[in-house]
């Protein structure tokens, strides 16, 4: 018989597991496989950082004004100084400038209010963003009210046309996808076949056939006095298609959701659109995180695509930089800048999203 | 007990039921009480397969009926018709007075009046265990939130876990969720409760705090179907217990002649294989 009334009180685990020490013998040496790889890791890295570093940041040329500034070896970033107006604002005139500022100031401002938990009144700021903001953002870019000169949308280019499309894609495409996402499982066929016959076709296509169809071929379908704006008209097919591949991504939350949820939502007496709202949309949209994320990520890139229809997003602004003269042999330069931009503002979505997912997370897996 | 009963709003018929449970015995003499949910003539087709059969059932006000059976029996799919989670194809289900149709307005109606206890709980996980008392008389009842919310502290003291209120159901262990899950359909102040297996996903030492909140529960007069194999549960509580097998009602009777003297033979095999250990 064995009786043990004694509790054995904790200990701290040998010193070989814990601290640096510890760190490194579980992640880097834990076998001696494991330990050539690391030696190998090492290697390469030490190999191919310095001749980076010493390209990019070393012997880089950062200040002047035209090519001859550019002396020495390294990148010269001499181009993306003399050529950041356009980069940014595309080709929107000098005068009216201060307009853009506006919109990024207050994008920035509503982006905070609405994405930051510690803001107060976020409620608020989610509407004006829905409603306030694209209006004054209209307003300001093209004008045509309270004084303010008309700009055309094809002088607007750059980092802010890269950025009006992906915002507008963006907040089109989650409502328009939630909403065919559940259309698609509707026990309605009429409602059922539309939303299936919608997404299949929209996500069937190539981003530039829409791009082409919405250029090339819808005004010719449209009768002559209606001219709707390239701009417009290619935000739409960008939304539209976006929307598409939110609602596979949102149906796919949809089906993770136990049976029981919607069951218990029923059983209480919440109708079906409130029973969506309050109990199920909150959770498939929090395990649709990294699917949204993904593919807010593949349309801020894919707003790129916009070039060969002849609208000016910060890359085509770049190759058209490649294309001048006066600045030969500054391809790579003009693509690792253009790239780094990109990778930036992806890589801020990406870690906003996980930081999303780790406050809604409430402990329960299902 | 008293002193809590009295904190608790409960109706007034109800409070009479219960008073009337007090001098009763087993055998349920309030024969005189209104009739709460009546299934008559009940068929339901899974595509070819007939999963209930020919289902007649009444059930009076402060009633509690326990319905057993081995699975697949129907006994689950019969209660979740009385609430429309199935759809019944053909016979008449009277809740209330309201009978069951296609209209949705009838539908939510009723679902108002019937707290449903699942076998999985259920429970919201992105709401507190408060939001998720609150959800539903705020948004059906159109309950103003400060309301709801004493209501919903008031039924979880019930239930015997106020402190849990701001934690999430994850949060939880089973029983303490199943408890929740309780707390959460009483909150809407129900006229009948079902429950569907409310202690077969909980761990042995988590049932008999459900029981006693159930036990409770029916003491206080709440109208009650309850699918279950606790057979204590039974004989304590109800006032009858329906056995089903093949999607039939195979036996109905007041627990003691239930179990001491079954008459039909699938249902003393049945009982004799439960009670066996």
């Amino acid at each position: 018989m064995i009786v043990n009334d004694k509790t054995i009180p904790s200990r701290p685990a040998p010193a070989a597991n814990r601290g640096v020490i510890g760190w490194l013998r579980e992640n880097l040496f834990a076998t001696p496989g494991n330990s050539v790889l690391t030696l190998i890791g090492i290697a390469f890295l030490l190999w191919a950082i310095p001749p980076i570093l010493q390209w990019a940041v070393l012997e880089a040329d950062l200040f002047g004004s035209d090519k001859n500034a550019c002396t020495s070896e390294g990148a010269c970033w001499v181009f993306v100084s003399a050529r950041f107006q356009q980069f940014i604002y595309g080709f929107y005139p000098d005068a009216e400038l201060w307009r853009v500022n506006i919109f990024f100031a207050e994008m920035t401002a509503v982006l905070v209010w609405v994405l930051w938990d510690k803001m107060p009144k976020r409620m608020w700021g989610g509407i004006w963003f829905l409603t306030g903001f694209p209006a004054t953002s209209f307003m300001l870019l093209y004008g045509g009210a309270f004084g303010l000169e008309v700009v055309d949308t094809h002088k607007w280019g750059g980092l802010m046309l890269t950025l009006v499309i992906s915002l507008v894609g963006m907040v089109i495409a989650l409502p328009v996808g939630i909403l065919l996402a559940l259309g698609r499982r509707s026990q309605m066929p009429a409602i059922s076949s539309f939303c299936t016959v919608f997404i299949e076709v929209w996500r069937g296509l190539p981003l530039i056939t829409i791009l082409f169809m919405a250029s090339v071929m819808l005004p010719l379908f449209v009768p002559g006095d209606i001219e709707l704006d390239k701009l417009i008209r290619a935000m739409i097919g960008i939304s539209l298609f976006e929307a598409a591949l939110i609602a596979e991504v949102i149906r796919g939350g949809l089906q993770a959701m136990p049976k029981g949820q919607y069951e218990a939502a029923d059983a209480m007496g919440l109708s079906y659109w409130k029973g969506m709202r309050l109990v199920i949309m909150p959770q498939v949209l929090k395990i649709s995180i990294p699917g949204i994320v993904n593919t807010f990520v593949q349309l801020f890139k894919d707003t790129s695509l916009v070039l060969i229809i002849g609208l000016f997003d910060l890359l085509a602004v770049m190759q058209a930089g490649i294309a001048d003269v006066n600045w030969p042999n500054i391809a790579i330069e003009a693509f690792v800048f253009t790239g780094f931009v990109f990778w930036l503002f992806c890589f801020g979505m990406s870690r906003y999203s996980l930081s999303l997912e780790r406050k809604l997370d409430t402990g329960h897996k299902n | 007990m008293h002193s809590e009963l009295e904190q608790v709003e409960i109706k007034e018929n109800i409070m009479q039921a219960h008073d009337h449970h007090q001098d009763d015995a087993a055998a349920p003499s309030h024969v005189a009480a209104e009739t709460m949910i009546e299934l008559t003539g009940v068929n339901k087709w899974y595509g070819d397969f007939h999963v209930l059969k020919d289902i007649n059932l009444t059930v009076r006000k402060g009633e509690r009926i326990v319905v057993c059976g081995p699975s697949g029996s129907g006994k689950s799919t019969m209660i979740r018709c009385i609430n429309r989670l199935e759809e019944h194809q053909e016979g008449i289900i009277n809740v209330n007075g309201v009978a069951l149709t296609n209209d949705l307005k009838n539908i939510e109606h009723i679902r108002k009046d019937v707290g449903m206890v699942f076998q999985h709980f259920n429970l919201f996980p992105h709401l507190t265990v408060l939001e998720n008392c609150t959800l539903a008389p705020i948004w059906v009842r159109k309950m103003p939130k400060k309301e709801a919310e004493e209501i919903a502290m008031k039924y979880l003291e019930r239930v015997k876990i106020p402190d849990q209120a701001n934690k999430y159901p994850g949060q939880l262990s089973g029983g303490q969720q199943q408890r929740v899950a309780i707390a959460r359909s009483l909150c809407m102040n129900p006229q009948v409760m079902l429950f569907d297996e409310p202690t077969s996903a909980l761990d042995p030492e988590m049932i008999k705090e459900v029981l006693d909140v159930m036990i409770e529960l029916a003491h206080e007069g709440m109208t009650m179907i309850c699918v279950t194999h606790e057979m204590g549960f039974a004989r304590t509580v109800a006032d009858r217990v329906i056995f089903m097998d093949g999607g039939q009602i195979i036996e109905e009777n007041a627990p003691e002649p239930f179990f001491n003297n079954p008459q039909s033979d699938r249902t003393k095999l049945f009982l004799s294989q439960i009670l066996s250990h």
